[in-house]
């Protein structure tokens, strides 16, 4: 109950923009972690291939990223508003 | 930058072609960054809203020290101080009192212009305050400006004009253009001087970069042939949002923040639809509409989702590269104000204690934006030419 009346606090002040943000941050570092890891995967696996990999998981994993500051800026914008 | 390289990549078009060209370029950069920040002038004070931005850098300790102290005069305020420095001011800000003007153009319908200096703003209220309420009349019309730091500029007689001052923002967007004019040029001219031999100084320094704009963005994605014509919207673009990003690094020089502007990379992005539209070719129009393959009443699906997308990826261009160079002047902000508030509830010792590690954290932080200039120019770049890629794309069934 201590913990549910903590939560109930936050998230009536702006506080539940801070939340979204950090659900945010949660999504984008589970996809920036998934794309990372196949990333070196495939690299250990074909070095060869290498460079292509290296510019193919940046795209990937700025798209992700957009998606996370998409989040963000919604949490800003209900801070700020 | 636009400048050099018609004359760098292709050589076979006409003198007067080129020169359209490369004027075309400028007064469209030099436009837009007018046409911008009369614009943006609206957004960011909208966002100056001293109460609201207070949770920007929201903790527990930071969320009570509000409450409590946020209104007692001279007490520090982390949101609002974040949000000073990251919005767009007219006047550069260096430390303390020392700030340097700039000039506010108003236009007022009917009357005529109005340029005067961001100093003339002048409080009716005591000393220094952020939060004061400026005045300042025109030479020229005789209105008379309220500057309100929580809703903006504003006339006092309800006169309608146009506000497209020389902001911060565009002063270093000036001062970027003219670097990067003299400096590319004077590498174009070291390449025509000296045909066939190696780069020297500057051309040797930047000429990695245009090779890496060319060969690993826009030739391998665009196709070898039609490349040529993107480069130099590529290069220019890329350039740019280089020099700015970096230019908002350096300290203690006002912390320019050009790109983390949501009025440039608006125009970025507008460029890039204009580009990709225009050159859409019948296999881009014919995907879109009437997507080859997919029975009708997928369609009716799919056609409303392409199209929703083409205006939804220059909409992501602009904010990623806003979002993400925004994000990194608030973290390193947010160091700074740690210091601050440490100093504030725990006293000139909390304050020194906690200001070793924050400055060594906004050191590192200033590493990884180094970083981070340099990829999210390389990301807008590669995305631009993906769009160009799909706008030019050869039917392959």
């Amino acid at each position: 109950m201590e913990l549910l009346s903590i939560i109930f606090e936050i998230t009536t002040g702006h506080g539940l923009a801070a939340l979204g943000a950090g659900a945010a941050a949660i999504g984008a570092g589970i996809g920036v972690g998934t794309i990372g890891k196949a990333a070196l995967e495939s690299m250990a696996r074909q070095p060869e291939a290498a460079d292509d990999l290296r510019a193919n998981m940046i795209l990937a994993a700025a798209l992700v990223e957009g998606v996370a500051l998409f989040g963000i800026i919604i949490c800003l914008l209900v801070a700020l508003g | 930058m636009c400048v050099f390289l018609p004359r760098f990549f292709e050589p076979s078009r006409s003198m007067i072609f080129r020169h359209i060209k490369r004027l075309s370029f400028t007064a469209l950069y030099l436009g837009a960054s007018f046409f911008t920040f009369a614009q943006t002038e609206g957004h960011d004070s909208g966002a100056m809203d001293s109460h609201a931005t207070q949770e920007i850098h929201a903790t527990h300790e930071e969320h009570a020290f509000h409450n409590s102290e946020a209104e007692e005069h001279g007490s520090f305020v982390a949101g609002d101080f974040i949000i000073h420095h990251i919005a767009d001011a007219n006047e550069i800000h260096f430390f303390g009192d020392i700030n340097v003007p700039l000039p506010m153009i108003f236009y007022v319908e009917g009357k005529g212009f109005d340029v005067f200096m961001s100093s003339e703003f002048k409080s009716e209220g005591h000393g220094h305050n952020a939060h004061a309420i400026k005045m300042a009349t025109g030479p020229n019309t005789g209105t008379t400006y309220t500057k309100d730091p929580d809703t903006g500029i504003s006339a006092q007689g309800g006169e309608v004009f146009w506000d497209i001052s020389i902001t911060k923002s565009v002063f270093g967007m000036f001062f970027i253009l003219i670097m990067l004019i003299v400096v590319l040029r004077s590498m174009a001219k070291s390449y025509s001087k000296k045909p066939g031999t190696a780069p020297t100084g500057l051309a040797n320094a930047l000429e990695p970069l245009v090779l890496f704009v060319k060969d690993d963005i826009a030739v391998p994605i665009i196709g070898k042939g039609k490349a040529d014509k993107f480069l130099p919207f590529l290069l220019t673009t890329f350039f740019f949002i280089v020099a700015s990003n970096l230019l908002g690094l350096i300290p203690f020089i006002g912390g320019f923040n050009i790109t983390g502007t949501i009025g440039v990379t608006i125009v970025l992005a507008f460029f890039v639809f204009v580009i990709s539209t225009v050159s859409g070719n019948k296999n881009y129009w014919g995907h879109l509409f009437s997507p080859p393959g997919v029975p009708n009443a997928v369609k009716l699906i799919v056609v409303p989702i392409e199209i929703f997308g083409v205006f939804l990826k220059p909409a992501v261009l602009m904010i990623r590269l806003t979002a993400n160079i925004s994000a990194g002047h608030i973290i390193i902000l947010s160091f700074v104000s740690l210091i601050f508030i440490f100093n504030q509830n725990f006293g000139a010792g909390g304050g020194i204690g906690i200001g070793v590690f924050s400055t060594l954290f906004m050191i590192f932080m200033n590493l990884l934006e180094l970083l981070v200039a340099f990829l999210q120019a390389y990301v807008f770049t590669l995305l631009a030419a993906i769009y160009f890629a799909d706008a030019t794309q050869e039917a392959h069934h």
